[in-house]
């Protein structure tokens, strides 16, 4: 009688409780610890500055995580999205105070891209302060909101103000748009997120994942147009035409139509920024991709570019772009300029 | 006007009558306020909740909807999801309980002073949670845990009052056995106080990836552990009653109860299958993942079993449609629910909008609508006031019609978006190829969200008015 579920409430609810308790320590409090304790910041990796916490928290509170990741999976799919996500990479993400906790950076839903690496993908504080005001000015599909209120608008702003132009009608009608403390700290934490490299041993389980990845890599076929789908289109857009003032068009671009392939492969591989082309001077940069991307892909890239959109100049080959790699004069001169 | 039509006649009007509620139950007033201020709370939340739930649907159509930074999606998406879970499902369940616990127990509630208190308690939070998550404030975006402490403590304290009220009640019980519907019920409100206390205790989750390992917990556990043994406490009393027959085999509602709260507890982690936390973890939850059919399966072939050979008396009532309907998700989601566990199929379906639609098919398919059979089956024979039956058919349909075109759409989409990543395609695809399938989610929501409308008006129809005469026949 005394030790029936049924009659005895003490007992059964006593077990229901002192249960649950005991489950939940073993799967969730002490694994918890465990991590917490043996998780390190990656050699590699710089703690975060004062500006970059803010940007984070300012991340946080606008509900970023619900449709970007930061979480790239040992996965031949996600391989786009850079090496696989180490518990390294999340060790100096912390509480930002006693009302609020740790915030879930890894996210749980892909609506928009993955941001492990979005420092590397996309350097360019003018891209963002562009994208963030209105994500369609620069991704013409992007299903993202735009964030008017992390700017001002202002008649005559001051010398030291951050002055972001809207290409066509995404600006106001007058006065100019002024990014705020909140949209320059987002940005920073932004172009923070870059992927260090890993030096603790993988485990196991990503090992036998990094192999098969490596594996189909090397059969996936290379494509120019998926390259430039996912790395230049956010600014030169996928019809080529740029962005008026901001980022230039690829259409009958100088360098892209010219014959001798030299300069094209040079900014590809090492970037440029405050160019004048046809006399209009474009204010956005563009990161080099060398290190992101083979010969073989930059040279699938670059012709795609010169045989596109009416486009007609020489291709080029993975010979071509080796030898521009190679030269590390043409290195240097890009990076006076 | 008055011609009779040839397809519509008295002898086939458009819709069947269906039968009235039995005589009401001797209830006192107290206890029918307390019960009925519940639902009406639970009712506006639920128009509150997915109006903004609609919306958020509308601004994957039209991104530039508006521009105002405290209705922009990031900071409404956990207005919906909180608003949803402890506002509507969580006072509506508990109204249902501060019902089905002392009549199980032949005992008045222990306090109708600390019901009160409950109640109160939980709007509070809820109204502060949703002004500080529009204003910008949320607990570092842990999903369903988005409230800051000091507003949640406001509904976790509720909730200790609740479990206090209902064990007392229980342990003064005029019975010798607790009936299993207790069990479950103030299980679900331990385990669910022992979860908001692990889910905001410092200490063992301050950096990114400790953090993940209890948010799998919390996020899990939130659905396993108090909205589903909740709804499943409350349906092993509603079914019999309003059947009018024993449950098939008390002893599977005993085991299904015990593997429930062992197997559930460890399945947490499959929502970072292949994240950077121990692998480990994540296997163990893929594994009991699976275990999860020993429970599914015992407790939804019970209520099928109650059902079998009834299916005339469940097509004549209002209520158990609904039942029906919660019975049949339960199952299809859970099992659903154990193949988006496995890695090879979690690959395509994780991140993508295949997940929303198990999130609505669970939540709203299972959760809401055997919350929905039991409010039917029990408020009109507290109060002796019914609901106009052709607007409880409404209500059905428009919300089973509205689920299903709301989530086969995201089913098929999201499995799209799995594989434009899996072939390599340039990532933009993977958003405009879901525009169709939006818009069929915008067309279900609507029709959910004309459904809750109705249902806030059966609500007021079924309120209780003191000139009431008992004797009188209902009002339809
Ligand atoms: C009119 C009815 C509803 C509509 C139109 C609606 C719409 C939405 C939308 C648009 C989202 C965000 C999806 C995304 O981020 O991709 C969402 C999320 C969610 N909704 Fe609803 N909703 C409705 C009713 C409900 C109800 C009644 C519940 C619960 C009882 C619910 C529970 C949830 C949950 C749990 C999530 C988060 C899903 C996840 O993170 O996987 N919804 N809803
Ligand atoms: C055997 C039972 C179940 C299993 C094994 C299961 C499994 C899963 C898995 C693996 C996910 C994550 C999907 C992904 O992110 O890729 C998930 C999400 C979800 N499940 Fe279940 N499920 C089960 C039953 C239920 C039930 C009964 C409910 C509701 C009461 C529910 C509600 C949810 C919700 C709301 C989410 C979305 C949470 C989020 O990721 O934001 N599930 N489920």
């Amino acid at each position: 009688m005394k030790l029936n579920f049924h009659k005895n409430h003490k007992l059964l609810f006593g077990v229901i409780f002192w249960g649950f308790v005991f489950l939940s320590l073993i799967i969730a409090v002490f694994p918890a610890l465990w991590v917490q304790q043996e998780n390190k910041p990656l050699p590699a990796s710089e703690p975060m500055s004062e500006v970059e916490r803010r940007g984070m928290k300012v991340f946080i509170n606008e509900g970023c995580v619900y449709c970007h990741t930061q979480q790239v999976r040992p996965i031949a799919m996600d391989e786009n999205w850079g090496r696989p996500s180490a518990p390294g990479d999340y060790a100096r993400v912390n509480r930002p105070s006693v009302w609020r906790q740790t915030p879930a950076v890894l996210g749980s839903e892909r609506t928009g891209p993955d941001l492990s690496n979005i420092g590397k993908r996309q350097p360019s504080a003018v891209w963002h302060y562009m994208h963030l005001y209105n994500p369609r000015s620069v991704v013409e599909e992007s299903i993202m909101p735009s964030y008017p209120w992390l700017f001002k608008v202002a008649e005559n702003p001051s010398k030291n103000a951050m002055v972001v132009s809207m290409p066509g009608d995404y600006g106001p009608s007058n006065g100019k748009i002024i990014a705020t403390e909140k949209a320059k700290a987002l940005v920073a934490y932004l172009k923070s997120l870059k992927q260090v490299s890993t030096d603790a041993r993988p485990t196991a389980a990503q090992k036998a994942k990094a192999d098969s990845v490596a594996a189909q890599a090397a059969k996936k076929e290379i494509s120019g147009a998926t390259i430039y789908a996912d790395n230049c289109a956010s600014c030169h857009q996928s019809d080529g035409k740029g962005v008026q003032g901001v980022f230039p068009p690829m259409v009958d671009d100088p360098v892209v139509m010219a014959k001798d392939p030299t300069k094209h492969i040079q900014v590809v591989l090492y970037g440029l920024q405050g160019k004048t082309i046809k006399g209009t001077a474009y204010q956005g940069a563009m990161q080099p991709f060398g290190k992101l991307l083979s010969d073989e892909e930059v040279a699938a890239v670059i012709n795609h570019e010169r045989t596109s959109w009416g486009n007609d100049a020489p291709t080029v080959t993975a010979e071509d772009v080796a030898k521009v790699r190679k030269n590390d004069e043409l290195n240097k001169i890009q990076a006076e300029e | 006007m008055n011609k009779p039509s040839a397809v519509q006649s008295v002898e086939r009007p458009l819709t069947v009558e269906k039968a009235k509620a039995e005589e009401r139950i001797e209830t006192s007033s107290k206890s029918v306020k307390l019960i009925f201020s519940f639902i009406a709370c639970s009712a506006f939340w639920l128009v509150f909740g997915t109006l903004v739930g609609e919306y958020l649907g509308f601004k994957f159509i039209w991104p530039e909807i508006d521009t105002i930074s405290w209705l922009s999606f990031g900071r409404l998406r956990p207005v919906h999801t909180n608003v949803v879970f402890w506002g509507f499902l969580s006072q509506a369940m508990l109204a249902l309980a501060l019902y089905v616990v002392p009549r199980t127990s032949q005992r008045e509630l222990f306090s109708y002073r600390v019901g009160w208190a409950s109640l109160w308690l939980m709007n509070l939070s809820v109204i502060l949670g949703v002004i500080s998550l529009m204003a910008g404030i949320n607990n570092g975006a842990q999903e369903y845990r988005e409230f800051i402490w000091p507003i949640f403590s406001l509904f976790a304290f509720g909730l200790i009052l609740v479990a206090y009220n209902l064990y007392k009640t229980i342990a003064n019980r005029n019975v010798k056995e607790i009936y299993i519907s207790n069990w479950y019920i103030l299980a679900a409100c331990l385990w669910t106080i022992i979860l908001a206390a692990i889910a905001y205790l410092p200490g063992y989750q301050q950096d990114g990836i400790s953090q993940t390992v209890i948010q799998g917990y919390y996020m899990h556990q939130g659905v396993g552990q108090w909205f589903t043994p909740m709804v499943l406490g409350l349906t092993y009393y509603f079914l019999p009653k309003l059947l009018n027959r024993p449950i098939y085999s008390y002893s599977l509602g005993v085991l299904a109860f015990w593997t429930q709260m062992v197997f559930y507890t460890m399945i947490g982690s499959h929502h970072f299958v292949f994240s950077p936390i121990p692998w480990w973890i994540q296997t163990v939850a893929i594994v009991f993942s699976v275990g999860m059919i020993v429970p599914v399966t015992a407790g939804t072939g019970n209520f099928l079993l109650t059902m079998r050979g009834k299916w005339r008396s469940i097509a004549r009532s209002y209520s158990l449609p609904f039942i029906l309907v919660g019975v049949i998700f339960y199952a299809i989601v859970s099992y659903q629910g154990t193949l988006e566990a496995f890695r090879s199929l979690n690959k395509t379906w994780h991140f993508t909008n295949f997940t929303i639609a198990h999130s609505h098919m669970s939540m709203y398919g299972f959760v809401s609508f055997l919350v929905w059979g039991g409010i039917y089956g029990l408020i009109p024979r507290m109060t002796g006031y019914e609901p106009p039956q052709f607007a409880v058919g409404a209500h059905f349909w428009l919300a089973f019609i509205g689920v299903l075109v709301y989530s086969i759409p995201l089913m098929i989409g999201g499995t799209l978006q799995g594989l434009s990543w899996i072939a390599g395609d340039p990532f933009m695809e993977s958003v405009t190829l879901m525009a169709p399938y939006w818009v069929w989610r915008a067309v279900g929501g609507t029709m959910m969200f004309m459904s809750h409308l109705i249902f806030a008006y059966n609500v007021w129809k079924m309120r209780p008015q003191s000139n009431k005469n008992v004797d009188e026949p209902s009002n339809s």
